[in-house]
């Protein structure tokens, strides 16, 4: 399978990819790692006419301690996160998942924002920033943004990043030693979540769910009842409160309310909630 | 776009278009056609081969974003004797009908690199990324354990 043609470009600097997406209108797409967006184009899903690679830009690939929370640069790349020991001290949920995603060859290119920047409610690393409370930096011609993960998926596919702005790094609150639990439902290797739990237990509880919606979503109902006391069974049985998900070739949408209820209540158990 | 990239130790140079898959390239651009295209969708692992000595799905990176990288194919994992993994797998029977056997051993060579001496269960999750349609996973798992047993995996050959 072959993607359709595209003009090429090759962002030296962040501040050129902005211009050259700028340049680029309304079809210029990002090209970071490719495993979200190449797969797309190959069955001819996305036909961007411009491709901006910002793969080369070292500068946005990075852990840095910032006190009460760790900043990941978007660029980097899963094995990375998942390896990295700060990372696996201070947000272990986050090592954890990163390690979770697709395979080895898909973690060895594929980059946290990239992934984040897709909103594919199935994927998993949404659901993390979610129920960390993450923000993200944009950046833009204008300058730089800060956007909450709670106000960054606006429907399927689709984000709060403008046409021309680039998410260039994810800020996850440090645990401090919260439990947490991600639990991931499949029924075959390297696949994606049918359903998919992400929760803390930090004083207050973050739970967030991966393909309950057509965007990765908090689970309020969850949160509402954990913060009025609810025991997990009892929080659980709120986990598709307000959602409708998704029937497919996978699961049916009653399927995976069913499911959510079983992940949630596992989930809490495990983060002690 | 002229890339240039290293490819089992050869720099090789080419005018490509922006849409060119990097397993195109291997295969119709230069000749190695032991890199194998099996499902196309990122799934199966066929394609795998190693950049900078990291396995990576060939059918889903652009030529054009490998440029300037090292690339190992399945032709350029051996030196003057096979891979450890090669090895291995020759001596264990770790295949079948043989189609998935280069993306297994690529994808095996970089496990190895970052775990030299994986569980069998390791084994089993770091091949994630690979399928084998004829089901023979117990002689292949069995051969990358034995790889690890055999020799330190020398980190898997780039420009030499």
């Amino acid at each position: 399978m072959i993607p359709s043609s595209f003009e090429y470009r090759r962002a030296s600097s962040l501040a050129e990819a902005i211009t050259m997406l700028g340049e680029g209108g309304d079809d210029a797409k990002l090209l970071a790692g490719g495993h979200s967006l190449l797969p797309l184009m190959k069955l001819r899903l996305a036909s961007p006419t411009v491709l901006v690679d910002i793969g080369r830009l070292r500068e946005l690939s990075y852990v840095r301690d910032g006190g009460d929370h760790l900043a990941v640069g978007a660029l980097t790349r899963h094995a990375d996160v998942h390896n990295s020991d700060v990372v696996g001290r201070e947000v272990p949920l986050l090592a954890h998942v990163a390690g979770q995603i697709g395979d080895p060859q898909v973690r060895h290119r594929g980059t946290i924002g990239g992934s984040i920047a897709h909103g594919d409610p199935a994927s998993d690393l949404p659901a993390v920033c979610l129920a960390l409370r993450a923000t993200l930096l944009l950046a833009g011609p204008s300058g730089e943004r800060q956007v909450p993960a709670i106000e960054f998926f606006t429907g399927f596919l689709e984000t709060a990043l403008a046409r021309d702005e680039v998410l260039t790094e994810i800020r996850f609150p440090k645990l401090g030693g919260a439990r947490w639990s991600f639990q991931k439902f499949n029924v075959r290797a390297q696949d994606w979540a049918i359903v998919g739990v992400a929760a803390v237990r930090n004083g207050s509880a973050g739970v967030a769910l991966v393909n309950m919606a057509d965007r990765p979503v908090l689970a309020t109902g969850v949160e509402a009842a954990l913060a009025a006391g609810a025991s997990p069974e009892e929080a659980a049985a709120h986990a598709s409160d307000g959602l409708e998900p998704p029937s497919d070739v996978r699961a049916s949408g009653e399927y995976r309310r069913h499911l959510a209820t079983v992940l949630v209540r596992r989930a809490l158990e495990e983060a002690g909630a | 776009m002229r890339v240039s990239l290293t490819v089992n130790g050869k720099l090789r140079e080419s005018e490509v278009e922006p849409r060119l898959l990097l397993v195109h390239f291997l295969r119709d651009v230069l000749g190695l056609t032991g890199t194998n295209i099996g499902c196309d969708t990122s799934s199966c692992g066929a394609c795998t081969v190693l950049i900078g000595g990291d396995s990576v799905k060939s059918c889903t990176m652009l030529a054009v974003q490998a440029d300037g990288t090292e690339i190992t194919t399945i032709e350029g994992l051996a030196g003057e004797a096979l891979h450890p993994v090669q090895e291995a797998f020759r001596q264990n029977h770790g295949l079948q009908c043989g189609y998935c056997t280069p993306g297994m051993v690529m994808a095996a060579a970089s496990l190895l690199a970052e775990q030299p001496h994986p569980s069998e269960e390791e084994v089993r999750a770091g091949l994630e990324g690979n399928l084998c349609r004829c089901t023979g996973y117990h002689n292949i798992v069995k051969s990358v354990l034995a790889a690890a047993d055999m020799a330190p995996v020398p980190a898997p050959a780039v420009a030499s």
